[in-house]
């Protein structure tokens, strides 16, 4: 069953591939193409999600798919001078630093750099044109387009993104910032593509930011593969601070193989409507993987995290870490599936989603969930939600802090063993920071912000996040 | 200082002090003895300001100001302090950022500069070595996970940091050790002084070995039956609270 607006919205794209189709396949390989055909078809069988999917039961994509957006073929903002309109502040520190401006390649760097170590940093289009070959042995190999429905448009439509390449045994040291910026006048809808790959005993620190500059309609529907090869330990940072208006859904798929090392934390600022969509294939032993996420949500904000992790081999460790605080009428729905198929015994698997809900209003919806058929493991899941502990606050009113001091102290002190995970101590400080002025009401990319956006003209803004 | 006039407390509708008067002065020490479910900590929730109980009827002024006006916080920058019997644990919020933050906001109240790092840290040291506190139990978080001496010392070391006026030490020697006991004790006499008042509430005479009271109140299904020097306390664990049950029961013909 379709809505008719999902139909529209699904018919008006399935034509809109037709229409562009020598434009969205140009500078793509020939698989790639291949791909695109398959995953069209299967986005025109399936169309966008619907809530009686069991994975968006509790977020629905119907008021969304009502709006008419618009869409990009070709890359409009290649010279652009992004330091212009966002500086990004939450890791301004010693990086090496990409900007994509609605989901194109800015080309303030030069498209495609490949470092002294052999690492190859850029645009995805254009590596498509310069490296094919690692293009074809990775891309589309761990997104499961079968699964996701807006993994398959995404793998139709995408054409440009974030390329990343680690040959064998390379540390990349500084840590690798992607910038995702969306300033549009008008709705538009658009398929960011990311491909990262960690060859044998590599090493990549990958610091990922959604920003959005104006409050206007914005329809992101990102897609990430991430390759951990043998021994490769990725750490993945993902820090989103969206308009009210915006859509942001991602689908990060992850592959590790054998003794690999990956965690993976998503930090939630702000957003209107958020997906976030883990999806790990741990097909080697020994390998490890944590995940961890946080999520400040209010006025209607809706925030979904759904994590598939799926234990291939043996002895391998998953970890799940996810906790949430919500005020107003936000809502926040957790959906996670920890798979252990029968050959992947001495698996540990932990997982733990905890809420707090500050209001009456306030809905979360948390389904952990463990699925085993092997003999020998030791998993373990607990979910929770209440409200900030009543006794506690009474006892620190009655060391003389205030009541607003109390409840923020103990919303931080609830949001930091999430941030306490973050390895960097430097990005550590500086989300830490963050997370405290989000909690304490100083940052909202909605209220109290710089960007004046009634003005015409709002690319003349230097944005300061730490005074937004 | 203090000054209770016919206090009547109820909770959802069950009473629970039952017309209490008391008086209490700079420089003084009370002991507040009686058995389980007298009223003994609902007295000392009620003067801290927690807000789930009714008060029915009386008053209750602190430096010549209705409590019933000032919110938990206010009473506790006036100088209020509270250690409670079951110290709560809150997780991720260390001693020393806790303390920090209710001695600067205690301060700015009072009109003083906030202490600075350095200051703060040397005033910690110093109660730490009062109290006889381990250092590493102020990095960690509030309570949590501490044995049931150390919430009791820390709620001593928090009186010494915030140094009140008025402090009530609700049950402060339920499940010490006797060692444990002699530092609270330390802690609360090393702080006594002409200008603060401490109301000691116990249900054994024990603590009263080592924190000398200047008066002693028995409690007894929301009244004071009997008031007293030291000695009441002494007599009290003798002879029982049957005793003064009868005593009192007999004197006021009931």
């Amino acid at each position: 069953m379709e809505t008719t607006q999902s139909t529209a919205i699904k018919d008006s794209l399935l034509e809109l591939f037709k229409e562009n189709q020598q434009a969205i396949q140009g500078h793509s390989t020939p698989l790639v193409n291949r791909l695109r055909k398959h995953a069209i078809a299967r986005f025109r069988d399936n169309g966008f999600p619907e809530t009686h999917q069991e994975n968006w039961r509790f977020t629905d994509l119907s008021p969304l798919l009502n709006t008419e957006y618009s869409f990009d073929f070709s890359n409009r903002s290649r010279n652009m001078d992004t330091d212009k309109i966002f500086t990004c502040e939450v890791y301004d520190l010693d990086t090496f630093s990409i900007t994509l401006l609605n989901g194109w390649f800015v080309y303030k760097t030069a498209p495609l750099t490949k470092l002294p170590n052999g690492t190859i940093i850029g645009s995805l289009a254009k590596a498509m044109e310069v490296y094919p070959e690692l293009i074809d042995r990775f891309y589309g190999k761990a997104a499961r387009i079968e699964e996701y429905g807006l993994a398959s448009l995404n793998t139709a439509f995408a054409q440009d993104g974030l390329f990343i390449y680690v040959p064998e045994g390379v540390k990349v040291e500084k840590p690798i910032q992607l910038i995702n910026i969306v300033n549009e006048d008008k709705p538009v809808f658009f398929h960011p593509r990311h491909l990262v790959v960690a060859e044998k005993d590599a090493r990549l620190t990958l610091v990922h930011c959604d920003h959005s500059l104006t409050h206007n309609i914005s329809f992101t529907n990102t897609v990430m593969e991430v390759f951990a090869r043998e021994n490769a330990v990725i750490d993945h940072y993902k820090i989103q601070n969206k308009g009210r208006n915006s859509a942001l859904v991602t689908s990060n798929f992850f592959y590790q193989d054998t003794s690999s090392k990956l965690t993976s934390n998503i930090i939630t600022l702000n957003g209107g409507f958020t997906k976030n969509l883990v999806d790990v294939n741990i097909h080697g032993t020994g390998s490890r993987s944590d995940h961890n996420g946080l999520y400040l949500v209010d006025s209607n904000q809706h925030v979904d995290s759904q994590i598939f992790i799926d234990h291939r081999s043996e002895a391998c460790e998953s970890n799940q870490l996810y906790k949430g605080i919500l005020d107003d009428q936000a809502r926040a729905v957790f959906s996670g599936k920890v798979l252990v198929r029968r050959m992947a015994q001495q698996t540990r698997a932990n997982q733990n989603n905890h809420n707090i809900l500050l209001t009456d209003d306030a809905r979360t919806n948390t389904q952990p969930h463990l699925e085993i058929y092997a003999d020998d493991v030791k998993c373990s899941h607990g979910a929770t939600v209440g409200q900030l502990d009543p006794e506690a606050m009474f006892y620190m009113r009655s060391r003389g802090l205030g009541e607003r001091t109390a409840r923020q102290m103990m919303m931080i002190a609830f949001a930091s063993e999430v941030v306490q995970k973050i390895s960097i101590e430097a990005l550590r400080d500086r989300i830490h920071h963050l997370v405290e002025k989000r909690l304490k009401g100083e940052l909202s990319i909605c209220d109290q912000c710089v960007l004046h956006c009634n003005s015409k003209e709002p690319t003349s803004f230097n944005i300061d996040l730490s005074k937004l | 200082m203090l000054r209770i006039n016919n206090l009547k407390v109820s909770i959802v509708g069950k009473p629970i002090i039952k017309g209490l008067s008391l008086e209490v002065e700079e420089g003084e020490v009370h002991a507040i003895m009686g058995p389980n479910g007298s009223g003994k900590s609902t007295l000392a929730a009620v003067i801290a300001g927690r807000d789930k109980f009714d008060v029915d009827e009386g008053e209750v002024d602190y430096m010549g100001e209705s409590i019933f006006d000032m919110s938990p916080e206010l009473r506790a920058r006036e100088g209020i302090f509270l250690g409670f019997q079951y110290p709560v644990e809150i997780p991720g919020v260390s001693i020393s950022n806790f303390l920090r933050t209710a001695i600067n906001e205690k301060r700015k109240h009072l009109g003083l500069d906030p202490l600075t790092g350095a200051e703060f840290l040397k005033l910690m040291e110093e109660k730490k070595r009062m109290v006889d506190i381990q250092s590493k139990l102020t990095n960690r978080s509030v309570n949590e996970g501490f044995s049931g001496g150390e919430k009791k010392k820390n709620e001593i070391f928090q009186m010494a940091m915030l140094e009140p006026r008025l402090a009530i030490l609700d049950e402060t020697d339920s499940g010490l050790d006797i060692d444990a006991l002699k530092v609270v004790a330390n802690g609360v006499n090393s702080l006594r002084s002409k200008n603060n008042a401490t109301i000691v509430i116990t249900h054994y005479q024990r603590l009263l070995d080592y924190i000398i009271p200047d008066f002693v109140h028995v409690l007894y299904d929301g009244r004071i039956i009997k008031s007293g020097g030291r000695g009441l306390a002494l007599e009290l664990e003798e002879k029982g609270y049957e005793w003064v049950k009868k005593e009192t029961g007999e004197a006021t013909g009931a």
